[in-house]
């Protein structure tokens, strides 16, 4: 027991939770009603958005000076997201809830479409999260797209993401949330086809656009159920009138909210398109599929959380869906040998983590936004990091080739290494307390996925320790004409400021501005009681973790790494660098089916449809071509057939009379 | 006085008219034989009107008169201008539209 009690005096113990239960915000009040800068906060997307406009407007006369306004309008928008916040924290808890009704698109009998948008806890915390890491990311591309001609083009769209994901995460409906949703979508395949000439890029934008349609369609299908259900998509109404529809119907709807986060998070059986989506700008990487618009999927489960809570089937889809894809995404990241697709089977691998903190309940939604958050910083630093180094070499990615950069390239070193222990769950740092509030919530919801979450820990340590020893230690194993170089400070600063995030974001959000109790009045706060005891607990994931790292450093740091892939490796290693065969199951199952589904129609149209309509045509033309033989052209003959005609008209009438 | 023999007249002369129209080229004299044709329809018209003793035959006559007046007038035109562009007036030249 001494053990013990040394752990708790050296081990942050505290994981963010609420104290007590919290009462759920209720009342709703208007933006006028609270005054300040909320009726201003429609201006927090509008900025945004205006930037795109007059970038995509006026063209390439703005190229000289795009991407600074490009720049100030995120940052002007993040400044006043921290206004808006302290004035929410200000706010009574119960009346944080702010919604503001900027038009109606549409009366249509009870069909009431408002342009309204909702600020509360939650979608402060995202609009922090979006202004705040997009911002700093905006200020990082000036130095990565500087020699690319399309720069403007560039922030234009950049720009027009972040517009598309704020309207996303301050929707006050539905309908509102896809008017976000298909914007992120769009922006994201703009994004990721940026380099378009390239054949990878062209096809891993389209595949990734495609992908998240079949998601999108679930969030339609949702929206149609809802206010059939309803008989409206307001957020607030809906959830008012959640607890009287019937289960089934409540399980659909979770499902196809669901379908529609799995699309957007890449999250199993929908996660093919992540690990392409590489191919886009590094920035975009961090931005889009990293730290923000991947996360949506777990903003709309945690959104819809009356919903979740009462349908038990829903809500353990998206328990083993997190399950699921957290161990792919580890998997995948372990055997990938490019520096990006490791870590986008990283991120597959957190957000699994997020949709296992969701899928437990109240128990757990604190914790999956309390982790997206973390995520958002560590993750977007880790990213910034990488495209440093791929900056700095070459845009080469391949860590093979990388090895010993930390001679050349310190200052990335150090970001690298801050995301680094941000991500791999050691104490005091951000990991230790959102992953770890995860777990210890899974152990008490369901024994089984808290172990493999505890085990994907140690997975998650041991590839982030390949990753940084493959390209920061052990020998150079640099191409001949590679010389690798530190990126200028305006990248490496915007890489510093979110190390710092990485560090020390846990402690903050524990200790000096608990999260647990920020969210829970809109997420809801169930206490759960863990299996294991907590500092047991806490030592097994410590150690758990520096397992991990042992055994990648033992393999990666200390041995040589070879620069070709070696090819005698386990069925295990085969099947990460394969992205365990998704692409292959989605072609054989769907593509190729597909494919021979539009040839047989393509058959089909030529032979029967195209030729019952030619033939049709090809009959009358041969018709005309008989008739017009009658046609003499002599005024006579016309004449005589007229007479006859009389004749015979005379003839019928007599006989008709006759008889 | 039988109104008959005036029905046997139109008909006769409608037939004249009839065959003129088919069988002669001139259209001066197709033109005439069609006026033959309206004229013997007249003539039913009247007979007729006299033999029901109401005046709807009389009043159709004079409408028929007042076409044929304007069809007269048309007619002679187009001939006219067929005349000046091909120096005749048969009407098995312009086959135009033949076929």
């Amino acid at each position: 027991m001494s053990i013990l009690t040394a752990a708790q005096a050296v081990l942050p113990m505290s994981d963010g939770a609420p104290a007590e239960n919290v009462e759920p915000i209720t009342a709703t009040i208007t933006a006028a009603q609270a005054g300040g800068a909320f009726p201003l906060m429609w201006l927090l997307f509008a900025l945004p958005a205006v930037g795109a406009a007059v970038l995509l407007i006026v063209g390439r006369r703005s190229d000289r000076w795009g991407y600074l306004l490009a720049c100030a309008l995120p940052i002007g928008s993040f400044i006043l997201a921290c206004i808006l916040l302290a004035q929410m924290m200000a706010l009574p808890e119960a009346d944080r809830q702010v919604t503001l009704e900027l038009w109606n698109w549409t009366f249509a009998g009870s069909f009431d479409a408002a342009f309204a948008l909702r600020l509360d806890p939650l979608s402060i915390s995202f609009v922090m999260l979006i202004t705040g890491v997009g911002s700093l990311i905006h200020i990082y591309s000036i130095g990565y797209m500087a020699e690319d001609p399309k720069r403007r083009l560039f922030f234009a769209y950049l720009n027009l993401f972040v517009a598309a994901m704020l309207l996303l995460v301050l929707a006050d409906n539905y309908l509102l949330v896809y008017v976000g949703w298909e914007g992120v979508g769009l922006a994201s395949y703009l994004l990721v086809g940026f380099w378009q000439y390239k054949d990878s890029a062209a096809v891993a934008a389209k595949k990734a656009f495609v992908m998240n349609r079949v998601g999108d369609v679930g969030l339609s299908l949702a929206i149609m159920l809802m206010f059939l259900t309803f008989g409206t998509v307001t957020f607030s109404d809906v959830f008012e009138a959640a607890p009287e529809a019937s289960e089934t119907t409540l399980t659909i709807i979770g499902l196809l909210l669901l379908l529609a986060a799995v699309g957007k998070s890449a999250q199993f059986p929908l996660q093919a398109w992540l690990l392409d989506a590489m191919e886009g700008p590094t920035p975009v990487s961090a931005l889009i599929h990293a730290a923000t618009m991947v996360t949506a999927g777990v903003y709309l489960v945690v959104r819809s959380n009356a919903i979740f809570d009462l349908s038990t089937t829903a809500i353990s889809v998206v328990l083993a869906i997190g399950v699921i894809t957290m161990t792919m995404g580890a998997w995948i990241a372990c055997a990938q040998d490019e520096i990006k697709k490791s870590l986008a089977g990283s991120t597959m691998s957190q957000i699994g983590y997020m949709f296992l903190g969701a899928g437990l309940g109240p128990a757990g939604y604190v914790f999956a936004i309390f982790h997206l958050l973390m995520h958002g910083m560590f993750k977007a630093d880790l990213f910034l990091s990488a495209g440093s180094v791929m900056h700095g070499n070459d845009d080469q990615k391949n860590m093979r080739l990388y090895g010993g950069l930390r001679v050349a390239m310190k200052v990335t070193m150090v970001a690298f290494f801050c995301g680094f222990l941000g991500i791999s769950g050691l104490p005091p740092f951000d990991s230790w307390f959102s992953k770890d509030g995860i777990i210890d919530a899974a152990l008490g919801v369901n024994v089984f996925a808290g172990l493999v979450a505890l085990g994907v820990a140690g997975m998650t340590a041991f590839y982030m320790t390949r990753m940084l020893a493959m390209t920061f230690f052990g020998s150079p194993r640099w191409a001949e004409d590679q010389h690798p170089h530190e990126s200028p400070p305006v990248m490496t600063v915007p890489m510093l400021i979110l190390s710092i995030g990485a560090l020390f974001g846990g402690l903050f959000f524990v200790y000096v501005a608990p999260i647990g109790e920020w969210l829970a009045p809109v997420t809801g706060y169930e206490e759960s009681t863990p299996v294991i005891p907590e500092i047991p607990l806490k030592l097994t994931s410590l150690a758990i973790a520096i397992i991990g790292i042992a055994l990648g450093w033992r393999k990666y740091a200390t041995k040589d790494v070879p620069r070709v892939a070696p090819t005698n490796v386990t069925i295990l290693t085969t099947a990460g660098r394969h992205e365990l065969y998704g692409n292959a199951f989605n072609e054989s199952l769907f593509m190729r089916p597909g494919q021979y589904l539009t040839r047989w129609l393509v058959w089909f149209d030529n032979r029967s449809l195209d030729g019952l309509v030619r033939g049709i045509a090809t009959g009358i033309g041969d018709l005309g071509g008989k008739l017009r033989l009658w046609e003499t052209g002599y005024a006579r003959s016309y004449a005589l057939s007229m007479l006859g005609g009389a004749l015979l008209l005379g003839v019928v009438v007599a006989t008709a009379r006759w008889f | 006085m039988d109104p008959s023999a005036y029905i046997i007249l139109s008909a006769i002369l409608f037939t004249i008219g009839a065959i003129g129209v088919l069988l002669r080229r001139n259209a001066i004299v197709v033109f005439m034989s069609v006026e033959m044709m309206l004229n013997a329809a007249n003539l039913a018209f009247v007979t007729f009107a006299r033999m029901h003793g109401n005046l709807e035959g009389q009043v159709i006559a004079f409408f028929v008169m007042i076409v044929a007046a304007a069809e007269v007038v048309v007619g002679l035109a187009i001939i006219m201008t067929i005349f000046r562009t091909r120096r005749s007036v048969s009407i098995d030249d312009p086959s135009l539209m033949r076929n």
